[in-house]
């Protein structure tokens, strides 16, 4: 008698493990399966943690959760090349609980993250491929592994196998991404110490800070760059999307050099010390490149959904957030022991009505609105760097005078009619 | 200006389990002679993982250093490469982000 679950979930990822959590909270028999040496050990993210949606796998986690830093900050700068227009909001009120975000190392929070999982009573095993799912009259009936008389067999398969999904591509639910659907990033680790950190990001205790840089950090590209500080370590990265490095023949480690280099980003780094290189591809299609979600005995969850808000960096909270509804389907599923498509179905329906669908249809048009007018990111952030130094330059000349200097700058370029096209284009995509 | 670092110093952060046996495999290796002028998977490559060997006019794949990113399986404008992941425990292990 081969071995059968009520759910297999493929890959301990966030989304992943928010699955098998809530379903064997619900009392199912749940298995979990992770490719790497452990959770974590194959994944990458910038490393922003939204408390809201972790929290409704795991009340209060950061009482017993492995993070680096309350984010007390969020900065964003437009970056030119020897200059930047900055923003960002800054609140004591997000020090405190409930808190707003966190920075994390995912190999720390993910193995955590995973025990929790299997304190619950799911079983995790490490180490295991999923080549294929096993299908019976198109029906999902399990997986077959990479291990020695490795098929397993389960009511449900949950899909969490994150941006590259062989399996839900492999089941027919989406062709295969195109370069323009995803952004490549490149990333490092660079240990500072906590004292250091904290004096040139004006921060105190445990607060953190995260930088989003527009601009010149992706040498026109559509993309970002970003900071953030964990507890004694920078995370800087930077990425485009594939199709963009690929249009400028970007060396990604290349790209990451010229940030940390970078005269406004480089003297918040300086003399960290690399302890670690990662890239990893980020599902950016959004609203569009979203798979089909649902079949006979399977239901594709975060990453490998294309879940990913990239204007908001959200990806982690989106796939705990589909996790924690798949579960809900499957309970439901459970109850009347069907689990055929019809009766997962609501699964896809609650993705639709939920955030996620409604924030992904909100920016369904602006990737590649983005992507096929590059004006915004080449030419207007460099504009508003020169606008604001005209603006902030005192020289004698009337500001009657650099008003019209500025205006006269923005529609020099692209004519007055290009400006208020882009305007409108813009406004558009993000309404 | 600090000296960039190179992507041999930057691979040497990176832990590694390598397999003996690639999971990156170049269908056609005429392929990429005669269908591909610019290789662009020798530039994207964020493990710098594939070479260009033009004296052999073969592609070297380096999969060792591989980040099992997907990029090149995506990216390939010939789909030319086979992408499946390493065996079971096997290839990148990150440590920390």
């Amino acid at each position: 008698m081969p071995e059968q679950y009520d759910v297999i979930v493929v890959g301990a990822g966030p989304g992943g493990t928010a699955c098998a959590y809530k379903c064997a909270e619900n009392g199912l028999n749940v298995l979990l399966i992770e490719r790497g040496e452990y959770p974590g050990s194959k994944n990458v993210m910038g490393g922003i943690l939204y408390r809201k949606q972790t929290e409704e796998i795991i009340p209060e986690f950061w009482k017993d959760a492995p993070l680096e830093r309350t984010v007390v900050e969020q900065r964003f700068w437009l970056l030119d090349k020897e200059s930047m227009v900055s923003m960002g909001y800054k609140s004591k009120e997000w020090g405190q609980e409930p808190f707003n975000n966190f920075t994390v190392l995912r190999a720390h929070f993910d193995p955590w993250f995973a025990k929790k999982a299997v304190e619950k009573g799911v079983t995790l095993i490490n180490e295991t491929v999923v080549l294929d799912c096993i299908l019976e009259n198109g029906k999902v009936v399990g997986v077959r592994t990479d291990r020695p008389d490795g098929d397993l067999y389960a009511n449900v398969v949950v899909l969490a196998d994150g941006v590259n999904s062989l399996l839900a591509k492999s089941l027919g639910f989406h062709k295969e991404f195109k370069p323009d659907e995803v952004a490549l990033t490149a990333m490092e680790v660079l240990n500072m110490p906590k004292g250091k950190i904290n004096d040139r990001f004006g921060l105190e205790g445990n607060e953190g800070c995260s930088v989003e840089i527009f601009g010149d950090g992706t040498k026109g590209e559509l993309g970002t760059a970003f900071l953030y500080t964990n507890k004694d370590s920078i995370n800087i990265g930077v990425g485009t999307t594939l199709s963009g490095m690929i249009r400028s023949k970007i060396k990604p480690y290349e790209l990451l050099e010229y940030v940390k280099n970078h005269p406004m980003i480089r003297p918040y780094i300086e003399g960290g010390e690399p302890v670690e290189y990662l890239a990893h591809l980020i599902p950016e299609g959004g609203f569009h490149s979203i798979p089909k979600l649902v079949g006979n005995g399977v239901l594709v969850i975060g990453d490998a959904a294309q879940l990913v808000n990239a204007i908001h960096r959200e990806g982690s909270n989106m796939a705990m957030a589909s996790g924690k509804m798949a579960s809900e389907a499957i309970v439901k599923a459970k109850a009347k022991n069907d689990f055929s498509e019809a009766a997962l179905d609501s699964y896809r329906t609650s993705i639709y009505d939920s955030f996620i669908g409604q924030d992904l249809k909100k920016y369904k048009d602006l990737t590649h609105t983005f992507e096929n007018n590059p004006q915004y990111m080449n030419e207007y952030i460099p504009l508003m760097n020169k606008a604001a130094n005209t603006f902030f330059s005192i020289d004698g000349t009337t500001k009657w005078e650099k008003q019209a200097a500025i205006m006269k700058s923005f529609t020099e370029g692209r004519g007055k009619l290009g400006v208020a096209k882009d305007i409108y284009k813009a406004w558009k995509v993000m309404k | 200006m600090a000296k960039p670092m190179t992507i041999e110093e930057k691979m040497y952060l990176i832990r590694y389990k390598a397999d003996k046996k690639s999971h990156l495999t170049i269908l056609d290796h005429q392929e990429c002679l005669i269908n591909c002028d610019d290789k662009i998977c020798t530039i994207f490559c964020p493990g710098e993982v594939y070479k260009w060997e033009g004296d052999a006019s073969r592609m070297f794949v380096g999969y060792e250093a591989c980040h099992e990113c997907g990029s090149c399986r995506i990216g390939c404008p010939n789909d030319n490469i086979k992408w499946e992941y390493p065996k079971g425990g096997h290839g990148i292990v990150f440590r920390l982000a």
